[in-house]
Order: structure tokens, then C-alpha cells, then sequence
């Protein structure tokens, strides 16, 4: 009774939209239903983690491409193009890209190897059970990270819907019905669901978004009513155009490369010096320091692809290591297609919405996915509200199915390494399943804990830290063990750790900067790190690299991952050309052994 | 397996000018760049929408080729074993 007519006061007080409440209130439904639908079909421990290996290449990629194209790619991206303009687009081109990288090296070894996890890889290819331990915390590590940002989505996406619901209980709401959701269905569900959730996404950003075009003005228009630096008049003004804010960047660095992202640093350490030494300090650091920015952020993306932990998973769902390639090919036209949608809202939010650079927090610039349609109904009533109500859904959409597969992966991490294997290795498979549900619950909890605190920071702004510690961590493991037979397992330890390890602080430290500057609650809860913010107006290029690790971090656990191996190098496993041509034989030659079925035959076959 | 990292690496290769030699010519001909093609800045449209046809394409390839490989390899493998 009492949450009944708290939803009811929240509903009445005014400016909730019946259609955009309607469109949210199916997509979460259907998903439910979907997620407990698939929960009676699901028995065993296989099907709970991997689906029971025998996945279609169309099904897989759909449901890759639904459970990567998260809440920083549906709504971040478009936020971060209204607020930094070009260098944003980076993000969007190296998340559709760096699946190459995990084509061209990765994809099809990993999957002839036949593990479950990262953990199982690692622990198969070095045969250390240590190592599988070191392995299963960067799982969680790299999860967290992730999940922060698509909590945030929940909080900014519900607070949009219901004006009066706090951030807070967005968040808190949201991560409960997946936790519950996944606690209940396990993957086989996902897969299902998440195929479904990549084509609701796929329309939510595509359709509005031509309506809004067709109405104000069309993508080059937009950004033509930008003049550039060498242009005094821009070009072309046949949109309209709303009076930029104040807080708006100018149209010269907002258009043109090495804008306001990449020399935020270099501007801050500009106005902490004397006056007369600001114009020779940016001619000499802006550009150079700009251009160290962006490739540390391509490096990041590029590579934390090919190790994010909750993607990996799903390749062992493929049937053999062909199907493995193909699925990468058609996940990269699949999210490249969606990619290109969602900076068009950020170049048309900058001129038809400025009043969303002055907002804060959960009203900033990260919401005008979901605002942007609702202008239509200036002139077409309704249809702006059914519109804004497509990309409600498809947000939700979004950080559901992200959240969901980062929870299968974490929790499996934790049921079936931590449980499984390290706490209890004689249990039952009904103990493990109830270890799973656990654990999910669990890992709810904290990452909706998390999502409570990141209000003030951007959604896309954190998945590139998560990419970036994937970066530093697994994809050195992976991409050096595939492919390079003197790797020992202390060389791949130590790389993994100082790597990951460096990326992560170097990343709290920036986030919890970030927070002790914000002019809400957080700001007061973190004010004893504001003096790293003066630090860092002293040393430009410290920062740079603090907010973006990946250009030493990654070397570095390469590096490393070389000298140890090398001192170590008796320690190379002595059944490593066997390894090698399970890793790169092709199945037909009848060499593909099930790692997991020679080692694990109780679990579930 | 080395004539599969070859190809990998070739293939890296392509994709690496593209992508890496991007923010080069941003910072060496900013004015180039800053050419209008249809309302697009000639650097906005080459990274917002002409990039990800480009990685189609090499992944096409990569796949036809890899995939040829393993067909060779266990041909290759096969023969051996009936003479």
C-alpha cells in the first residue's frame, strides 16, 4: 500500500508523458517475461552459463551486438558530441572498430580453445589454478567499471520520465529487476533476450532520429551552421539554430579536431599561470598534448574490446571457431550501422537544445537522446511524446541488456571460480546453481551501491575507463598468449597485474577528482581529493595521462609480460605445442578437445 | 599458424594507417580537413560515417582469406595422411 501511493504521488505531480511511460513499461515487461519464460527451459549448470554451446551465427551477433551497445553507447555517445564536439566521435568509431582487432587475433583461437571464461583460458593455457585467482578479480574489476556508467543511465533515463523521482531511486530500481532477472534466467534467457534488445535499440535511435531530420534539418546542415576556424561566416544557415548557452563551447573548437575533451588539461593549467604566459604556453602544449590524448584513447578503446570479460563469454557460444570469425564480421556491421546514428543527436541537440549545457548531473547533456524527439511535438503534438517514447525504450533497452550480461559474467565469475572451484570443488550442481543466484544477487547490490554516487560524472566518460583497464589487463594476456609460445605464467601475471592494477587507480584517482568538484552532495563527500585538482593544474601532461592510462599502461604489461617470461623461461609449460595447436588447428583436423570437458566433467554435461 | 598471423598482421596493418594516420592529418593540414563536404567538415564525415564501411571491408577479407587457409591447411593435412 504504501509504495502504491508512493508511485502514485510521483505520477501525479505532473509532467510524466502516458507514452513515454507506456513505451519503457513494455520493453522492461517483455523483457521479464522473456528472461522468465527462458528460466523453465534452463536446467542445467552448461545452460546457465553458456547456453549450452550451439548458438546461430545471426542469433550470436545479434545478441553480441545487443549486450555490447550499452547505455554509453545509446546515450552517452550523443551527450559527449554536444559537449566536446569532435574529439567525442572517436568513442563510437574505436567501440565498432576494435572488434577487428579481436577478429584479426583473438575471436577464433579463444574459441577452438573451448573454456568457459577468461579464468578457465588462463588457467588451461598455463595450467596454474593460481592464476586463474589473479585472473577472476579483473573480471569483477573491469564489471564495476562498466556497470557504474549503465546505472547512471538508469538513474538519468527514470529521472527523465518521472521529474520528481530522485536519481537515486532510479538507479536503485532498475538494478533490482535485472538482478532479479538474472538470478532467475541465466544466459540461455540473455541470449534470447538480448538478440531482441539490439533491434529495439537499432529502431529506438534510428527512427526518431530521421523524423527529427526531416523536421529541423539534416546531419551536414546542422553541423555547416558551425563555422570553423577558417571560414568568418559558417557557410551554410539554413537550420535554425537556438542562441548558444553560456556554457556552451564556441562552434570553432567545438567542429574541429582537439577540441574541449582532449585540452580540458592543458586550458585548466592555462588559467592557474600569470596572464602573459597563457598565449605561449597553449600555442606550444595545446595541440601536442591534445594529439598524445586522442591516441591514448584510440589505444584504449581499440584494445579494452578485445578484453572486456561479459563480450569474450559469448564467443564460446559459438559451434567452432569458423563460426566465431563470422559472428565478429556481422557484429561489426550490426553496431557499426547503429554508430552512426547517435552523434546526430548530439550535432542537433547543440543547436535545437543549448539550455541542456547549463544542466547538472542527471539534467546535463547525457539525456538529450531521450529529450531531442520530444521537440517534434511542437509541432505535431503527440508524435513527440510517442517518439520520446521509443527512445525511453530503447534506452532502457540499453543498459538492461548491458547490465545483464555484465552481471552473467561477474556472477559466473564468482559461482563458478570462487564457488566452484577455489571455496567448495566437491560440490553439488544443485549447490552451484543456488551459488549462482547468490552471487547474483550480490553483485547487484554493490554495483547498484556504486551507481549511486556517479551522478556527476559522463556515462561514455567511465565505459572508456572500463575499456581502458581491459585494455591494459586482458588483451596483453590474451593477445600474448595466443599467439606467443614462450609466454610463462609469472610473465603473464606480472604484466596483467601492474598493467590492470595502474589503469585502475589511474582512473579512480581521476574519478574521485572529478567528484570532489561537483557543486551537489558528491562534491562534499569527496572534498579531500580537490587538491589533486590543483596538482594537476601544475602538470598538464600528468593528468593527461592519469585520465587516460591506456598509452603507458598497455606497453608497460606487454613489456613486462616479455622480460618475465624470458627470466622464467623454464617455467614454459611443457605441453605448450599441444596448446598452440589446439589454439590454431582448424576443427576439422579432428585436434578440438572440449578443455572444459577433460577437466570439469561433473558440471552439468 | 604463421601464415594465419601474417594475414592478422597485414590486415592490422591496413587499419592501423587509417586509423592512427587520422588525428596526423588533423593536426598537419587542420585546413585541409576543415574542407566542407556537404555541410561536413572533410574530418567529421571521413570519422563519423566513411570509417566504418572501410573496417567492413577488411574484416571481409580477412574472413574469406583466414577461412581459405584452414581449407588449405587440412587438405594439405588429409593428403599426407592417405599417401
Amino acid at each position: 500500500m504504501g509504495t502504491t501511493s508512493f508511485l502514485l504521488a510521483v505520477v501525479d505531480s505532473g509532467g510524466v508523458d502516458g507514452w513515454i511511460v507506456a513505451f519503457s513499461a513494455i520493453t522492461v515487461i517483455v523483457t521479464l517475461w522473456m528472461g522468465f519464460r527462458a528460466a523453465k527451459t534452463s536446467k542445467t549448470a552448461s545452460d546457465f552459463f553458456v547456453a549450452g554451446r550451439s548458438v546461430s551465427v545471426g542469433w550470436n551477433a545479434s545478441a553480441i551486438s545487443g549486450e555490447y551497445l550499452s547505455a554509453a553507447s545509446f546515450m552517452g555517445i550523443a551527450g559527449m558530441v554536444m559537449s566536446s564536439g569532435y574529439d567525442a566521435l572517436w568513442y563510437p568509431v574505436c567501440y565498432a572498430c576494435g572488434y577487428l582487432f579481436l577478429l584479426l587475433f583473438i575471436a577464433g583461437p579463444l574459441r577452438r580453445f573451448g573454456a568457459y571464461t577468461i579464468p578457465d583460458f588462463a588457467e588451461g593455457r598455463f595450467d596454474s589454478p593460481l592464476f586463474r585467482k589473479i585472473a577472476v578479480c579483473f573480471v569483477l574489476f573491469i564489471g564495476f567499471f562498466y556497470t557504474m556508467p549503465q546505472m547512471k543511465g538508469a538513474g538519468v533515463t527514470l529521472a527523465y520520465i518521472f521529474p520528481s523521482l530522485p536519481y537515486w531511486a532510479g538507479v536503485v530500481l532498475v538494478g533490482g529487476v535485472i538482478t532479479l532477472n538474472v538470478a532467475l534466467g541465466g544466459m540461455k534467457g540473455i541470449t534470447l533476450v538480448q538478440a531482441f534488445q539490439y533491434w529495439i535499440k537499432m529502431f529506438a535511435i534510428s527512427v526518431p532520429i530521421f523524423v527529427v531530420m526531416a523536421v529541423y534539418g539534416g546531419y551536414g546542415a546542422h553541423i555547416g551552421a558551425n563555422k570553423t576556424v577558417v571560414e568568418n561566416a559558417a557557410p551554410i544557415v539554413e537550420v535554425t539554430r537556438q542562441p548558444l548557452t553560456e556554457k556552451a563551447p564556441r562552434d570553432e573548437v567545438w567542429v574541429a579536431p582537439f577540441g574541449p575533451l582532449t585540452t580540458k588539461a592543458v586550458n585548466a593549467a592555462a588559467k592557474a599561470m600569470p596572464e602573459e604566459e597563457r598565449a605561449v604556453f597553449l600555442a606550444e602544449k595545446q595541440k601536442s598534448y591534445s594529439l598524445l590524448y586522442t591516441y591514448s584513447l584510440i589505444i584504449a578503446l581499440v584494445c579494452g574490446t578485445a578484453g572486456l570479460p561479459h563480450i569474450l563469454v559469448r564467443f564460446y557460444t559459438n559451434p567452432d571457431g569458423g563460426a566465431a570469425k563470422r559472428t565478429t564480421m556481422w557484429v561489426m556491421i550490426l553496431i557499426g550501422v547503429f554508430y552512426v546514428f547517435p552523434p546526430v543527436f548530439g550535432v542537433l541537440g547543440r543547436n535545437l537544445l543549448p539550455e541542456l549545457y547549463a544542466g547538472l548531473g542527471a539534467k546535463g547533456t547525457d539525456k538529450i537522446v531521450l529529450e531531442l524527439p520530444r521537440l517534434i511535438a511542437e509541432k505535431y503534438g503527440v508524435l513527440g511524446s510517442i517518439l520520446s517514447g521509443i527512445t525511453c525504450a530503447g534506452a532502457f533497452a540499453a543498459f538492461m541488456s548491458t547490465f545483464s550480461g555484465l552481471l552473467v559474467s561477474m556472477t559466473g565469475a564468482l559461482a563458478h571460480d570462487v564457488y566452484g572451484r577455489i571455496l567448495r570443488p566437491q560440490s553439488t550442481a544443485e549447490q552451484r546453481l543456488r551459488a549462482f543466484k547468490f552471487s547474483a544477487v550480490l553483485i547487484g547490490g554493490v554495483a547498484v551501491l556504486l551507481g549511486c554516487f556517479v551522478e556527476p560524472l559522463e556515462i561514455n566518460f567511465m565505459v572508456g575507463q572500463a575499456f581502458a583497464i581491459a585494455a591494459a589487463s586482458y588483451f596483453p594476456l590474451l593477445f600474448m598468449s595466443v599467439w606467443w609460445r614462450g609466454m610463462t605464467m609469472k610473465g603473464a601475471a606480472t604484466g596483467m597485474l601492474a598493467g590492470g592494477l595502474c589503469a585502475l587507480i589511474a582512473a579512480t584517482v581521476t574519478n574521485l577528482a572529478t567528484l570532489s568538484l561537483d557543486p551537489g552532495p558528491m562534491g562534499k563527500l569527496f572534498a579531500g581529493f580537490k587538491g589533486m585538482n590543483d596538482f594537476w593544474a601544475t602538470h598538464p601532461l600528468l593528468r593527461i595521462l592519469c585520465e587516460q592510462p591506456a598509452i603507458w599502461a598497455v606497453p608497460l604489461a606487454i613489456v613486462l609480460m616479455v622480460i618475465v617470461s624470458k627470466l622464467t623461461s623454464k617455467d614454459v609449460p611443457s605441453d605448450v605445442r599441444m596448446k598452440m595447436l589446439v589454439l590454431h588447428a582448424p576443427e576439422k583436423l579432428g585436434l578440438k578437445q572440449e578443455y572444459i570437458q577433460e577437466h570439469q566433467a561433473g558440471l552439468g554435461h | 599458424m604463421r601464415r594465419q598471423l601474417q594475414l592478422s598482421v597485414a590486415c592490422a596493418a591496413a587499419f592501423l594507417i587509417v586509423l592512427l594516420g587520422l588525428p596526423l592529418a588533423n593536426y598537419y593540414a587542420p585546413e585541409l580537413m576543415a574542407t566542407r563536404v556537404a555541410g561536413f567538415t572533410l574530418s567529421w564525415l571521413i570519422l563519423g560515417v566513411v570509417f566504418f564501411p572501410v573496417v567492413w571491408v577488411i574484416s571481409y577479407v580477412f574472413i574469406k582469406r583466414s577461412i581459405g587457409l584452414e581449407e588449405a591447411e587440412v587438405r594439405q593435412v588429409e593428403n599426407e595422411r592417405k599417401g
